[in-house]
């Protein structure tokens, strides 16, 4: 009972009264801690980025096309078929064919022939991209899916 | 009762008026103190300025210009804001009718953009004249932090406004932006963690809500632009003017603060009649019979009219400018958005072609590690500088100012080296094909230059022994690195980023 009396180091009043406040910014905090998950999309909203580029016909051996809307290469060899991604991996710019393979316009990437990287900023090669062949026949790019470089969809 | 209704209406205008302000007409010391502190929109001011203050010199009205055109800009925004629609389908036409349908529609966007240039050259230079007169010394190290803060967002406002128009520059500028927010995937990639850890994707994610830009991402800047970022601003200029008076006013010459952080005399200016005294207010300057009050205390002047017209002065000056700029010369209005074709050189506005630059060598480390240590450095100077120096004088002592044009020196050299050494002998990658990719994301000549300039602020403390003279030597180097690299990706880089003496031997297409 003595210590009833005694003096308490932290008073009832200003337990509950912290206790309080504590709460209020503990609820206030959570909720905007809540509400912050909501920027980021459960579901990306856009369009699949599978694509069909034609049948192997479309591309005899040797050729090279640019499809400009897909932003990649397809190039046909005697081992098949490979798709490779023009979007360049140091900020995203679209690199275009030269002499030597690809250069990016933006800030001065170089890849070879392969996409292997050749100079400049990139920090690693351009991305080939899983092509396979659809039950019709036509051939399907999967941009989502990348393959390593030197693989190919035989047809 | 109609007699007393007659009487009130005769006297309502004198009556409105004495329950709007509720002094004398500003004609006495007395009566235009109580026009400052009894308006809330004045009573930012103290109701007395230092004459030093407002000296054209003293701060060169940069820190009222960059306000100014704040103002202005949310103004041209708010009206811009009638006709522009955050649509990817309709952005571009909304703006072309802007410029072409719309009355006065062209010149307010006009002034909208050289008002944002104009404004981020502002507050870069105030930041100067406060760095090089010693005014973030104690006990105004906080309002400093709070500048940078200004500073970071003056730089998103003009970033996120730049996403809008969405026409070629626009689409490209910030897909490389979103990319940079991306680019720790270049760490990832190398370490090879990128599938269970990746912040980069993450914060691309987060600023453009889809993976590529598009109408999310529209959306996401057009309300960063238009509330988010403007009403963070107003928060932070609010606490900046609050503190510019809670920490004393414009430093003055003769204010030597000591390492403990107290300020010796860092009190908002009074009459000298209460010096030392309690002040009630009114009683600081009223005109009466204490012994002092005929003294007319010569280092100050009543804010109101003075200072109140110098800012005034200022701001009618950024108003002309900006309208004059915005007569003469059209803001840029690229090809609308085309998602397959990037522009050929891609360039940034002006302030950021120094972290382009800088990311033509590594998107992580020049586009985020750099600049972020840049500006954590920056905010933290005041805290490692506790040197007593004199506060509101460009550079104290000939030694310092010996130093700055040394440091300018180095600065220069090291970052002319920077660019020509990689266009001349090529890097890493050209000398040894197989070097690591982590070598390369670490090593390049970003991250030298940023390395170099700490070393040579660290070998300046360890000759000087000053901290002061220390923090000189790292903000000059900031300083030239960043003119020099501006300079450069602004008029030395043509396609594919190549080095160009001149535009003239830009290749055809």
């Amino acid at each position: 009972m003595s210590d009833r009396l005694a003096p308490e180091p932290l008073p009832r009043r200003d337990v509950l009264g912290l206790a309080g406040l504590w709460s209020a910014a503990i609820a206030i905090v959570g909720s905007l801690i809540g509400m912050s998950r909501l920027p980021k999309p459960s579901v990306l909203p856009e369009s699949g980025r599978r694509f069909r580029i034609g049948r192997p016909e479309d591309f005899p051996e040797g050729t090279e096309e640019v499809l400009t809307e897909e932003k990649v290469l397809v190039r046909r060899t005697p081992q098949g078929v490979a798709a490779i991604s023009l979007v360049c991996t140091h900020l995203g710019c679209i690199v275009s064919k030269d002499a030597s393979g690809f250069g990016c316009p933006c800030h001065g990437s170089h890849f070879g022939r392969n996409g292997e990287v050749g100079g400049g900023p990139a920090p690693r090669g351009l991305r080939w991209l899983e092509v396979t062949q659809g039950v019709d026949g036509r051939l399907v790019v999967d941009a989502d899916r990348e393959v390593q470089p030197g693989t190919w969809c035989e047809v | 009762m109609a007699n007393g209704l007659v009487e009130n209406l005769r006297r309502l205008p004198t009556n409105f008026r004495e329950s709007l302000v509720r002094h004398e007409r500003p004609v006495t010391d007395r009566s235009r103190s109580q026009a400052v502190f009894t308006n809330l929109f004045l009573h930012i001011h103290s109701t007395r300025t230092y004459v030093r203050t407002l000296a054209p010199a003293a701060t060169g009205g940069l820190g009222v210009a960059a306000l100014s055109f704040f103002a202005i800009l949310t103004a041209t925004g708010i009206a811009l804001m009638v006709y522009y629609t955050p649509s990817t389908e309709i952005a571009y036409a909304s703006i072309k009718d802007l410029h072409y349908v719309v009355p006065t529609g062209r010149l307010i966007r006009n002034i909208h953009r050289w008002a944002a240039h104009l404004m981020v050259l502002s507050v870069m230079l105030h930041m100067c004249r406060v760095f090089y007169t010693a005014s973030y010394k104690s006990p105004r190290e906080f309002n400093w932090v709070v500048g940078m803060g200004l500073f970071i967002l003056t730089l998103a406002l003009s970033f996120t406004g730049y996403l809008l128009p969405w026409d070629q520059l626009a689409y490209w500028a910030v897909t490389i932006g979103a990319n940079i927010a991306a680019s720790p995937r270049e760490l990832t990639d190398a370490l090879g963690i990128t599938d269970s850890f990746d912040p980069g994707g993450f914060q691309k994610e987060l600023l453009l809500g889809a993976s590529d830009v598009g109408q999310q991402a529209l959306t996401r800047f057009y309300l960063l632009h238009v509330i988010v970022l403007p009403a963070a601003v107003c928060v932070l200029l609010g606490v900046h003017f609050w503190r510019i008076r809670k920490d004393g006013g414009l430093g003055q010459p003769g204010q030597v603060h000591n390492a403990a952080g107290k300020g010796v005399e860092d009190e908002t200016p009074r009459s000298p009649d209460v010096e030392g005294e309690k002040s009630f207010g009114l009683m600081a300057i009223v005109h009466g019979t204490s012994p002092a009050t005929d003294e007319e205390p010569g280092t100050t002047v009543p804010s109101w009219p003075f200072a109140l017209r110098a800012e005034l002065l200022v701001f009618m000056v950024c108003v002309l400018v900006s309208v004059l700029l915005g007569m003469l010369f059209d803001a840029p209005l690229k090809e609308i958005a085309n998602p397959a074709v990037p522009e050929n050189p891609a360039k940034a506005p002006w302030y950021f072609l120094g972290l382009q630059e800088m990311v033509s060598y590594s998107a992580f480390m020049g586009g985020l590690v750099v600049p972020a240590v840049t500006i954590v450095g920056l905010a933290l100077i005041p805290y490692l500088d506790r040197d007593p120096t004199e506060q509101g004088v460009y550079l104290h002592g000939r030694h310092s100012q010996r130093i700055a044009w040394q440091c300018a020196l180095f600065g220069l050299i090291a970052s002319v080296l920077a660019v020509a050494v990689p266009v001349n002998f090529g890097w890493l990658r050209t000398w040894f094909p197989d070097v690591s990719q982590l070598v390369v994301i670490f090593v390049n000549p970003g991250s030298l230059l940023m390395a170099a300039f700490a070393g040579w602020s660290i070998v300046v403390l360890a000759r000087s022994g000053s901290t002061r003279r220390s923090a000189i030597a790292l903000f000059t180097c900031f300083v030239v690195g960043f003119l020099v690299l501006t300079i450069v990706a602004t008029f030395f880089r043509g396609p594919n980023w190549e080095f160009h003496w001149s535009q003239a031997t830009w290749p055809v297409h």
